[in-house]
């Protein structure tokens, strides 16, 4: 029992982290159609410059703090540079560019920090909290679960108060509307990039100390679970990323637990080989009329 | 009463059927490619005798790809299915052919017909799993089956890990392979007896992926590629096509892997992860997707750019640190700019550009 509960506690922090991490790809699916296949590997960039500045600068706080500004620069960079320009005469065109990105971010880390794990070091200690001489989590978990709610309310309040939230949803929704009414749609895509690679470099600072530490490839796994985690909560919904996001964690934290570290990626594979074939729109998904 | 005679109008559908250019072509399909095969076989075996054993080496690595690129461009580039897990396929042909060859060197079976039974049973492993995953990706569209395939490309390193009284974990296994036959001498080098063995492959994947798209399969899988509904209206069963397709490419992979882990004599699951199935994604594009003969040109640069660099880079004079820094990532970068700079630019890749060189060379002369 006393397992089963640290397993849970733990696997509600993977999932926080999972949550942000596929609310990252909600944000880019949401706002021009394509699934970030790069985003692993673009919070891997960020990852280690943040903590090769923590290192050298002696504070966590100065690190967090370029992993924000470096996702903010290079997620706007990749959709000003890269993405705006991929023909759509073919839907796998996006997905193979992002591919292609991949190859050259990992090399290229690879190349300037070499292929062994580096440490990322956590800001508190690790020791558990203890409830009831029954250890729960860490103080990191609940740094883990402060940083995503904070995350979760920022961007729903920006969504659903500002007045930049609202052209970004009505340029996502009807572009050629919005151009008319005077919305720069080009900008606002730019901007989406640029939230969602800050989130997605979020997540990817938080989850790699709680795991191996910082390689070329930390992130290959952690996309696939967040991929997982949106398409558990549908792709187009916020609300599912997150719920997705837990609910994923609970069960990578549960099988790794139980089963064995090893079998995570099998795990993955099977929630969602089960949620594609059996709720292919995700848990939230209403009844949608087909179209010809 | 008019008695104007009415022209029948041009009916509208004539716009987009293309008369035929110049009639049927003559004499079979199987025929014909089969003579390609044969010209490509003897063409081989000569140069085999002409270059030295590392050349040899690499001539059957290339081979070793092209049976996959073969099956990938076709059920990538006609099918419309982006495949991002045929690493793990080649990893089922691989594991599948040295575990055969271990127990046939081990119950002393031995004889020329050990080595085409494992690489069979490779692609006959490697095929059903890709009729599992067909039978999905059947089911799944765009970024949603790249997901999908790229969870299978990192599940390789789980199994091998947890069977790891099978599979030897991260150190993988190593492959007897029998020498070259002693009616060819007894100063054959090995690797030309490899290379022959590879080539062979290749020409048998080959052969079969092109005789598959000339055929009415072929003609269906780029109807569904096209526009799905369309197809099924046309009286196409569109998910038994795709799963077809799937099993065919799988298989492919299959006996690529067995090549693979022949010609190396060893496998390991470092070899098959994820940057295998981006290198071979990389391959098609760059080649052209769909065309075969793009696939050969994306074999060949899979084996030739990462031998280039390391030789520039030990032209170089670099630090030891700095040069095994550079000696598995440098390909790997260019790899991945390239591919992102033919999608923008060229598209079409080296075979759409060769066509189009030898349409303009044609209308100027």
């Amino acid at each position: 029992m006393e397992r089963f509960i640290f397993l849970t506690f733990d696997g509600l922090s993977r999932g926080a982290v999972y949550a942000a991490f596929a609310l990252a790809l909600v944000l880019i699916w949401r706002a021009a159609r394509v699934v970030n296949f790069a985003q692993g590997a673009m919070a891997v960039v960020t990852a280690y410059a943040a903590y090769m500045v923590s290192d050298a600068v002696g504070s966590y706080l100065v690190g967090f703090l370029v992993a924000l500004v470096g996702g903010l620069l290079l997620g706007a960079l990749v959709e000003r540079g890269l993405m705006r320009f991929v023909g759509h005469a073919n839907p796998l065109n996006d997905v193979i560019v992002a591919l292609g990105l991949v190859l050259l971010l990992t090399a290229v880390v690879g190349i300037i920090f070499g292929g062994e794990f580096r440490a990322a070091n956590q800001p508190f200690d690790t020791s558990a909290i203890e409830v009831g001489g029954v250890p729960l989590m860490s103080r990191y978990d609940l740094f883990i679960w402060g940083t995503v709610a904070t995350i979760v309310v920022l961007l729903a309040l920006l969504f659903t108060r500002t007045a930049v939230g609202l052209r970004m949803r009505a340029a996502a929704f009807a572009p050629e509307v919005s151009r008319l009414l005077g919305v720069n749609v080009g900008r606002m895509l730019t901007l989406g990039w640029a939230l969602a690679a800050v989130v997605g470099a979020v997540a990817g600072v938080l989850i790699l100390p709680t795991e191996l530490g910082l390689h070329p490839h930390a992130m290959d796994i952690v996309f696939a679970s967040s991929f997982a985690a949106a398409i558990v909560g549908g792709l187009d919904s916020p609300v599912g990323a997150v719920v997705g996001g837990i609910i994923v964690g609970l069960i990578l934290s549960y099988v790794s637990g139980y089963l064995g570290a090893a079998l995570t990626p099998v795990a993955v594979l099977a929630v969602l080989l089960a949620v594609l074939l059996l709720r292919p729109g995700g848990i939230f998904s209403g009844v949608r009329a087909r179209t010809v | 009463m008019s008695t104007t005679k009415v022209r029948p109008a041009r009916s509208p559908i004539s716009r987009f059927v293309t008369p035929r250019p110049t009639g049927p072509r003559r004499g079979s399909t199987l025929l014909r490619h089969l003579l390609w095969v044969a010209v490509g076989a003897v063409a081989v075996y000569f140069v085999s005798y002409g270059i030295d054993p590392f050349r040899n080496y690499q001539l059957a690595t290339v081979a070793a790809y092209l049976c996959v690129t073969a099956g990938l461009t076709m059920l990538t580039g006609l099918n419309g299915q982006l495949s991002l897990g045929h690493g793990a396929l080649m990893a089922c042909g691989a594991y599948t052919v040295a575990l055969a060859q271990n127990e046939f060197s081990d119950r002393g079976v031995l004889g020329a017909w050990a080595l085409p039974v494992s690489l069979a049973l490779g692609v006959l492993v490697a095929a059903l799993a890709g009729a599992l995953i067909g039978v999905c990706a059947a089911r799944l569209r765009g970024p949603y089956l790249a997901g999908v395939t790229l969870a299978v490309a990192l599940v390789v390193p789980a199994f091998t890990t947890r069977f790891a009284g099978l599979f030897n974990a991260d150190q993988g296994l190593s492959v007897y392979v029998d020498p070259a036959p002693a009616a060819l001498g007894p100063y054959f080098p090995p690797e030309r007896w490899q290379a022959w063995i590879a080539i062979g492959a290749a020409m048998l994947s080959l052969l079969i992926v092109a005789n598959l798209v000339h055929s009415r399969y072929g003609r269906a899988f780029k109807a569904v590629r096209d526009d799905e509904v369309a197809a099924k209206l046309a009286g196409i069963h569109v998910a038994r096509t795709q799963v077809l397709a799937f099993v065919v490419s799988a298989g492919c992979a299959g006996l690529g892997g067995g090549v693979l882990a022949v010609i190396s004599q060893s496998v390991s699951p470092s070899v098959f992860g994820l940057t295998l199935s981006l290198n071979l994604l990389l391959a098609i594009v760059l080649g052209g997707l769909g065309s075969l003969f793009g696939a050969a040109w994306g074999a060949l640069l899979l084996v030739l750019l990462p031998y280039l660099t390391t030789q520039v880079t030990r032209g170089l004079e670099l630090s030891p640190g700095l040069a095994n820094k550079l000696e598995g990532n440098l390909p790997l970068a260019i790899f991945g700019l390239t591919l992102i700079i033919v999608m923008l630019v060229a598209p079409g890749g080296i075979q759409d550009a060769f066509r189009a060189l030898g349409r303009t060379v044609r209308r100027r002369f």
